[in-house]
């Protein structure tokens, strides 16, 4: 019997990796192939599908939109949720509970109740196809979240080290940038890892706000045929790169991820 | 410097922390609050420090009146019970931060970190960080980070309640020391009256917000000022009960009497209470004054050479307090020796009553 427990684990864990190993697997194949007929791995291996990602603008531009307004997003959420947290985490002011809560209750509702406002909003004021519109629709559901995560860091750093810092000469801006930042720098990568995540993954908004100029490479690769017919293959390798910015990303944060998930709460 | 206190009170949602509270702390002197947790002892050093604003009352230095100054411009350090250091600071960063901030010149932070850092050993571990130290060790880096800046006043905060016993002591032995060669005020809040009494110096008991007492800790010892002094100042609590006087008698709840001491001869006859602390309860006679009490035993507790027995004196709890090890059975009548010689008597309202 006790030899025989390495089976669930590993039915698992290839139930896992399945949908995984066929996408990488089609990124390798010719669209023909992955027509064709079933097969377990390329017959015919190409990196015709990668090259064609690197050097054609409407591919590559897709990538770069994404990382510009992701990257816009996480630096703005994080910014404004910093200052927010540390009131949270050292004041009490009236309603201060109530608000922290209804800031995630934001992070409950769908994005397609906002889309069509933010669409609106954003046409009229001719912010419309532009990384910094995606980026700030995003903020509604990842600055809830960076509040909430750093919140619970900040709240496990005793409030005696910031009176220590006062004591000692501080200033309130000298003792937050030199001293309570890094204290919770591991904290702030966790926040800045699941910013990053959801804007990443986030369709709807990314492609509702946008046109061409700032198009998302989510938005890009759900387009199944084009004027040369279907390229699954180019959809497949597609696919695969776009997972990698969030393994290369999580890497840096994977000793705290748990700690991210419980909010900071643990 | 001198640090006046005058009629300083913290409310805080309508609850009082801190009553009205007058003291006065001399230059060099070292000082004791001393009360059980949430006695306001903390409360109070924060309104020393300026880490919170009194709600009434002034705060001076040196005649000076700072109550509205920012705690960056007062000069004082703080030793929490917690070790509080800066976790992505070296040792010495952590050390030469006050010095930092005041813009010192490197030659000089370097002089006086290695000096502090000398003083309490912890030149090794200079290029270590916090994290990296025992509790001990990083304790020591926030005194040393308390000390080097030469504040005019020191606050200590239960710097000891979290240290093993060994550490305690060996640490204890070195406080008076470190500040032996200077005029700062220092203010040290413990909960145990043992440490106290081991510091020496100003002792200033506290309850439920309210300084009781303040004078010379061997003194407030042997003189409580009323029973609430007394009973912050022992250790095991010291067993209080109403003793009624009736002529050359005193009657304890029926269960003990013993002819009226001097202290209450020219006193009406009535209610009144005694204080007597639990190492002059003993399970022998030691002859003299002693009054025989006795009580059903709730517990003891031996501890190596002494013996703690709880028992029951009319409606309150005594303890006893005695060298050499006495068991008693639990619910068993004990019969023990009161030397009441050296009881405290208070009056109705609770002061001391003396000759």
């Amino acid at each position: 019997m006790r030899r025989r427990t390495w089976i669930v684990p590993t039915a698992y864990i290839v139930f896992l990796m399945l949908p995984i190993y066929w996408l990488v697997n089609m990124s390798f194949k010719t669209t023909n192939e992955i027509l064709g007929g079933f097969s377990l791995y390329p017959k015919e291996f190409t990196l015709d599908n990668y090259i064609t990602i690197f050097t054609d603008p409407t591919w590559y531009t897709g990538y770069l939109n994404s990382l510009a307004y992701v990257g816009i997003n996480t630096a703005l959420s994080v910014a404004v949720a910093l200052p927010a947290a540390y009131a949270f985490s050292r004041y009490r002011f009236i309603g201060d509970k109530h608000l922290f809560f209804w800031l995630l209750t934001n992070r409950m509702a769908p994005p397609a109740v906002f889309a069509l406002p933010f669409f609106q909003l954003y046409s009229a004021v001719g912010l419309f196809d532009t990384h910094i519109a995606v980026a700030l629709s995003h903020t509604l559901f990842n600055i809830p979240l960076a509040v909430w995560i750093l919140e619970g860091f900040m709240s496990g750093v005793p409030k005696e080290l910031d009176e220590t810092a006062y004591v000692d000469g501080h200033s309130f801006w000298g003792f937050f940038l030199k001293i309570f930042i890094p204290t919770i720098a591991a904290g702030i990568g966790v926040a800045c890892f699941f910013c990053f995540m959801f804007s990443w993954v986030e369709l709807l908004l990314a492609k509702t706000l946008t046109a061409v100029e700032a198009k998302p490479i989510a938005a890009t690769m759900t387009r199944t045929a084009s004027t040369s017919g279907y390229e699954l293959g180019l959809l497949a390798a597609a696919g695969t790169l776009t997972i990698v910015p969030g393994a290369f990303v999580i890497y840096f944060v994977r000793n705290y991820i748990a700690k991210g998930f419980a909010l900071g709460r643990v | 410097m001198t640090l006046e206190l005058k009629q300083i009170a913290k409310t805080v949602d309508g609850s009082v922390h801190i009553h009205p509270t007058d003291l006065t702390l001399e230059p060099g002197s070292f000082n004791i609050l001393l009360g059980t947790t949430l006695a306001g002892k903390t409360t109070l050093m924060q309104l020393m420090a300026g880490l919170d604003r009194p709600t009434d009352g002034s705060l001076h230095f040196n005649g000076k009146d700072v109550t509205g100054m920012r705690v960056q411009d007062r000069n004082v350090s703080m030793v929490y019970q917690q070790f509080i250091n800066y976790p992505n600071f070296t040792v010495f960063e952590n050390i030469a931060s006050p010095l930092r901030v005041a813009r010192r010149n490197e030659r000089e932070i370097k002089e006086r970190v290695g000096r502090m850092a000398e003083l309490l050993k912890l030149t090794p571990m200079l290029d270590r960080r916090p994290s990296e130290l025992s509790g001990g060790q990083q304790q020591r880096c926030a005194m040393a980070r308390a000390l080097v800046k030469s504040s005019d006043l020191v606050l200590l905060d239960e710097p000891l309640a979290n240290l093993d016993f060994k550490l305690r002591e060996e640490l204890r032995d070195e406080l008076p020391k470190l500040f032996a060669d200077r005029d700062c005020v220092v203010v040290y809040a413990t909960t145990e009256p043992t440490e106290a009494l081991l510091l020496g110096g100003k002792t200033a008991t506290m309850h439920e917000g309210c300084v009781t007492q303040f004078g010379p800790t061997g003194e407030i010892y042997r003189r409580p000022k009323d029973e609430i002094s007394a009973k912050v100042f022992s250790e095991p609590p010291i067993n209080t009960a109403t003793i009624r006087k009736s002529g050359g008698t005193v009657d304890l709840g029926g269960v003990a009497q013993w002819a009226t001491p001097a202290v209450l001869a020219n006193r009406p006859d009535g209610d009144y209470r005694i204080g007597l602390r639990p190492h002059h309860v003993l399970p022998q006679s030691k002859g003299g004054a002693t009054v025989r009490v006795q009580g059903k035993v709730l517990v003891t507790e031996l501890s190596g050479s002494e013996s703690t027995v709880h028992f029951t004196v009319g409606d309150e709890t005594w303890v006893s307090l005695a060298h050499g090890i006495h068991s008693f059975d639990v619910g068993s009548t004990a019969e023990l020796f009161a030397d009441v010689s050296h009881a405290f008597y208070f009056g109705p309202d609770g002061g001391l009553i003396a000759e």
